[in-house]
């Protein structure tokens, strides 16, 4: 196992991101039934599941692309302030504050999402120039590094529909390391690639947890929860089932319903 | 056909052309605007906003456009606190009674055109957005209102050019732009079919600009639907520049 460089077990390091006790319903649906997760700087923690399980939920609530009905969700420190909104919903108290905690978490769709109307590079800078107002010539610089990095450089002009789902989806990776992000998250980022294009897609992860960056992985990839995470979540129903090192969740011994769910 | 009267009904219709252009330039520069606030209205969580637009949507886009140039031309002087108020200077010159009717009608349906528009956008594109911590307004004016245009043009050029045509209404309120012009040299030569196709002629010939402006403005909008390394480069290095 290929422990992050700076260390995974995180003695001395303050958390990340801090969810308690979240509860999140849709309509009559409970998905999230009152789940508690804790991410140290550095860590790399895999949320594993069976679709329904409330992964993605549980980690679009962490910048509010989903607002929790209850619980408290504490990013680098500083608690996200909820209030009861019309209709008896939950909702950001303040939207400047989780304008300003999105801009410090980096986010990878399934789907990419790319801006289908700039060309790579511009999707790279637009954060950086437009939300966080850096100076477009740094951005340019620092965005072209990081395309390097992703080894889409030579796509830099191109518009997203012309890439293949790989080259997309690490060209969203550098999006989000475009506005140096505290928290990385990632939502099931290889799932809908063709299968010979997982491959870069992770390599590209890997690179990343071996630079230390926090991160918060939803994924199917068992093979890159068990060697490069800190820590593995296996969520079941809106619970947490299951919660340790890949070597103690990934053991003989753990959860019948885990591996029923990895025998698939 | 007599050329020399073509000629001279040519030179004469031409001068009208300019008042054309500025009712129509005019009114869907206005009108465009209202409609982008009518679209957002009738998108908004707020149901009295959307019912608001819904009605006028319903009154502007269900009656005729020479109803409501009549209705403002001779309505609006019928109240005293319209006469008194400090729009008067303009509500009592038929010019503007045009381009006050010519824009609230397009807006109506412009505002349907805008609502298809935004109505398109991709969802996982707005939510890339917003998880970049872009506000409402960043959001709307770099992601989500250049995807809806691009995706509205087609049907929003349909309506520039109806609104070309439609100016020729302004006529009946006394303006003498193509249309009026037109109308007067029929009642001194009684030599309609001659007036009326050198009329159409120029109607024709603006439209047909108007489209070919139309068709630069969706191919400069829409490099990413065609592909192709050359249009990207241009584009990055005079952002540079």
């Amino acid at each position: 196992m290929t422990a992050p460089s700076n260390g995974g077990a995180g003695e001395g390091k303050s958390p990340a991101v801090t969810l308690t006790e979240l509860r999140k319903s849709f309509g009559p649906l409970q998905v999230l039934k009152g789940i508690s997760l804790q991410a140290l700087e550095g860590e790399v923690v895999s949320i594993l599941g069976a679709s329904g399980s409330g992964k993605s939920t549980l980690l679009r609530c962490i910048n509010m692309l989903e607002v929790p009905d209850s619980g408290d969700v504490v990013v680098a420190g500083e608690k996200v302030r909820l209030r009861n909104g019309r209709h008896g919903r939950t909702e950001a108290a303040d939207r400047t504050q989780v304008d300003r905690l999105r801009s410090r978490i980096g986010m990878v769709f399934q789907t990419f999402n790319l801006w289908s109307h700039m060309t790579i590079l511009e999707n790279v800078i637009e954060a950086p120039v437009h939300v966080q107002r850096r100076p477009k010539a740094d951005c340019v610089a620092e965005a072209e590094q990081l395309l390097a990095k992703v080894g889409i450089a030579e796509k830099r002009n191109e518009y997203p529909a012309y890439l293949s789902g790989g080259q997309q989806q690490r060209a969203a990776i550098a999006r989000a390391l475009a506005m140096r992000p505290a928290l990385m998250l990632f939502d099931e980022p290889t799932s809908a690639l063709d299968p010979e294009l997982v491959g870069e897609v992770l390599r590209v992860m890997r690179g990343l947890a071996e630079e230390g960056r926090t991160m918060l992985v939803v994924t199917h990839e068992m093979g890159f929860a068990r060697d490069v995470s800190s820590k593995v979540v296996f969520l079941h129903q809106g619970t947490v089932d299951t919660e340790g090192t890949p070597a103690e969740v990934f053991s003989a011994g753990s959860s019948a319903r885990l591996q029923r769910f990895m025998a698939r | 056909m007599d050329p020399r009267f073509l000629a001279d009904t040519f030179l004469t219709l031409a001068t009208g052309v300019p008042l054309t252009l500025k009712l129509a330039i005019l009114s869907v520069a206005l009108g465009s605007l209202l409609a982008l606030i009518l679209a957002l209205m009738r998108l908004s969580r707020f149901r009295g906003l959307d019912l608001i637009a819904r009605l006028y949507v319903f009154v502007f886009r269900g009656t005729p456009l020479l109803v409501q140039i009549f209705l403002i031309y001779y309505g609006l002087g019928q109240f005293a606190w319209i006469r008194s108020s400090l729009l008067w200077p303009f509500l009592r010159e038929p010019f503007w009674c045009a381009v006050l009717a010519l824009t609230l009608n397009t807006a109506s349906y412009s505002s349907e055109i805008i609502r298809g528009g935004l109505l398109s956008v991709p969802s996982g594109q707005i939510e890339a957005a917003r998880a970049c911590g872009m506000s409402r307004l960043l959001l709307l004016r770099r992601i989500v209102l250049p995807l809806a245009a691009r995706q509205a043009l087609p049907a929003y050029g349909n309506e520039i050019i109806l609104m070309i045509k439609a100016t020729s209404l302004a006529s009946i309120i006394t303006l003498m732009e193509i249309s009026g012009l037109a109308a007067k040299i029929i009642s001194d030569t009684y030599r309609a079919v001659e007036v009326l196709m050198v009329a159409g002629g120029i109607y024709l010939a603006i439209n047909f600009a108007l489209t070919r402006l139309l068709q630069l403005a969706d191919h400069r909008l829409t490099p990413h639907l065609r592909g192709g390394q050359a249009v990207a480069e241009t584009r990055t290095q005079g952002a540079a520049a």
